[in-house]
């Protein structure tokens, strides 16, 4: 089909078109509007069902629903309504059941703004809904990337039956960029024979809750989460380094802003200053591997967000005291310009030696 | 080539389907393009702006703070951008609806009377692409052709009709930058 211009919110809905999924619940809420619009008509031509539910909880709780028939379903908002659906996540966790969630996300807290944001890591990567979780979280940085991750969302989503969010900030959600669909490759996936479709005589009822009365039964089973999750966090890492294996300071920043970062990173470079960029793709599982190979051997990093410092936590965890961890954000939907960046590069490094 | 340009003007002057032309076009020619959009809660009567990369390399920020090109088509607009074009850019200015006079000496300045020459050619609409035609016959970042191309996909099947005025805008744009420079 050849490269197209879309709109970020657009590139995500298709891509989950292509995954396969055929049910979105959803309420509009800007800056990921378009994604919703996109879903309404678009599903309809390819068999599948749009609805405009009459809440962001009704939305997720519907999601909830039709992901327990084994079918592949997504939700979508922005950071309020992405809160508003914290509950209804945590139900997904506890009854095991795949799902993909967006969040293009808004400046915050509360009603905040419209303007991009990347201040919804915490609740994201610590478990925004209640009890002993995590979820996997994809970031992508570029339209094209979009087109993959979601693809690939839903797959970790079957494999591990896990809810999986697909993280955006309000720039990527708006912003144009050409993207191609190829073919997907179809992973191979277990079998859904917990879906809830009915017996039709053939077996046990099937069940799916996240009640259990019994603690010990509920530790058990809580104990099977967390491997899970173990096995998560071995497979399912995904990051990205540019320009690290000489760097004297490593950059770490996701989703947009590693590219206003790269262009800071090579405009030092053309001062002759080693800097390079770790750009983790999954959120959580965070990518610590990166950090163990290089912690030893550079000066420091240097964690650059649309938020007041939250990924900066997970980088020192990785870091744990090898190296000096530095931070530059901006708040309230204030994107961190290239120019900025670079002079927070000239600060930590003691800028350019003559 | 990295061209970073910042088109603004009031809502309805076409400034986002100006940037999205210079983006599809550059797609068409196979550069790497973005195309990002100011999207706040502008007031009316404030400015709309889009800010679009067209490179050889892959584009890293589709943030633009110093736009190698500014094309203004109202006063806040110019107030706003004139001061950020980069030192030797370029800044295009539809002199029909703004009233300043730029002082700076280290930039290119065009002025063109482009609502004027619109209303001219029957069409106030196509002012935007009399300044497209002057803006690509002085950074020769894409081609007229790839333009008149890109028309075919940013207009609505029912608007074809229109791709023909629009057309000579543009062709009228880069006809004046051609015979005055």
């Amino acid at each position: 089909m050849g490269k197209v211009l879309m709109k970020g919110n657009e590139v995500i809905a298709e891509a989950a078109v292509q995954a396969g999924c055929k049910y979105f619940f959803g309420y509009p809420i800007t800056p990921q509007s378009e994604l919703v619009a996109y879903m309404a008509r678009r599903l309809p031509e390819v068999g599948g069902l749009f609805l405009q539910a009459e809440s962001e909880i009704a939305a997720i709780n519907m999601v909830y629903g039709a992901a327990g028939t084994g079918v592949r379903v997504m939700t979508s908002s922005s950071s309020p309504g992405f809160s508003l659906k914290q509950e209804g996540i945590s139900y997904l966790v506890g009854s095991e059941l795949p799902a993909v969630v967006v969040n293009v996300v808004r400046g915050g807290p509360g009603l905040g703004n419209i303007q991009p944001a990347q201040s919804d890591y915490f609740q994201v990567t610590k478990g925004g809904g209640h009890g002993d979780y995590n979820i996997p979280v994809l970031a992508p940085a570029s339209l094209q990337e979009i087109v993959e991750l979601t693809s690939e969302a839903f797959d970790i989503a079957d494999r591990y039956r896990t809810p999986v969010i697909l993280m955006g900030d309000g720039m990527l959600g708006q912003m144009m960029e050409p993207v191609e669909f190829g073919e997907r490759t179809e992973s191979e996936l277990p079998e859904k024979n917990w879906a809830t479709t009915g017996t039709r005589g053939d077996g046990q009822p099937k069940i799916i809750t996240s009640l259990e009365l019994n603690a010990e039964a509920l530790e058990t089973r809580n104990e099977a989460l967390q491997n899970k999750f173990a096995r998560i966090k071995e497979n399912e890492v995904r990051y990205e380094t540019y320009k690290t294996d000489d760097a004297d300071y490593i950059m770490v920043a996701f989703g947009t802003v590693a590219r206003l970062t790269m262009n800071a990173i090579n405009k030092a470079r053309q001062q002759g200053l080693k800097v390079g960029l770790i750009r983790p793709i999954s959120l959580w599982p965070f990518p610590e591997k990166p950090f163990l190979e290089t912690r030893d051997r550079v000066k420091g990093y240097i964690s650059v967000e649309m938020s007041a410092g939250q990924m900066v936590e997970d980088v020192r965890l990785a870091v744990n005291g090898h190296a000096d961890v530095d931070f530059y954000g901006r708040t309230g939907g204030v994107v961190p310009t290239q120019e900025e960046i670079y002079q927070k590069i000239l600060t930590v490094t003691g800028g350019i030696s003559v | 080539m990295l061209e970073e340009t910042i088109i603004a003007g009031f809502g309805g002057q076409g400034v986002m389907s100006m940037g999205q032309l210079i983006a599809y076009a550059g797609m068409f020619e196979g550069k790497a393009v973005s195309w990002l959009p100011s999207y706040g809660p502008e007031q009316r009567g404030g400015t709309a702006n889009c800010a679009v990369v067209v490179s050889d390399e892959q584009v890293g920020s589709p943030l633009v703070t110093y736009p190698s090109t500014a094309i203004v088509l109202n006063n806040p607009s110019f107030d706003k951008f004139e001061p950020l074009v980069s030192p030797g850019g370029l800044l295009i200015i539809n002199s029909s609806l703004v009233a300043r006079v730029s002082k700076r000496s280290d930039i290119k300045v065009i002025e063109l009377t482009a609502t004027d020459i619109a209303n001219d050619m029957g069409n106030v609409r196509v002012a935007n692409m009399i300044l497209l035609g002057a803006f690509i016959e002085l950074t020769r970042v894409v081609s007229c052709e790839s333009v008149i191309h890109s028309l075919k996909k940013v207009l609505s099947e029912d608007k074809h009709h229109l791709i023909e005025v629009n057309k000579q805008a543009l062709n009228k744009g880069t006809s004046m930058i051609s015979v005055t420079h």
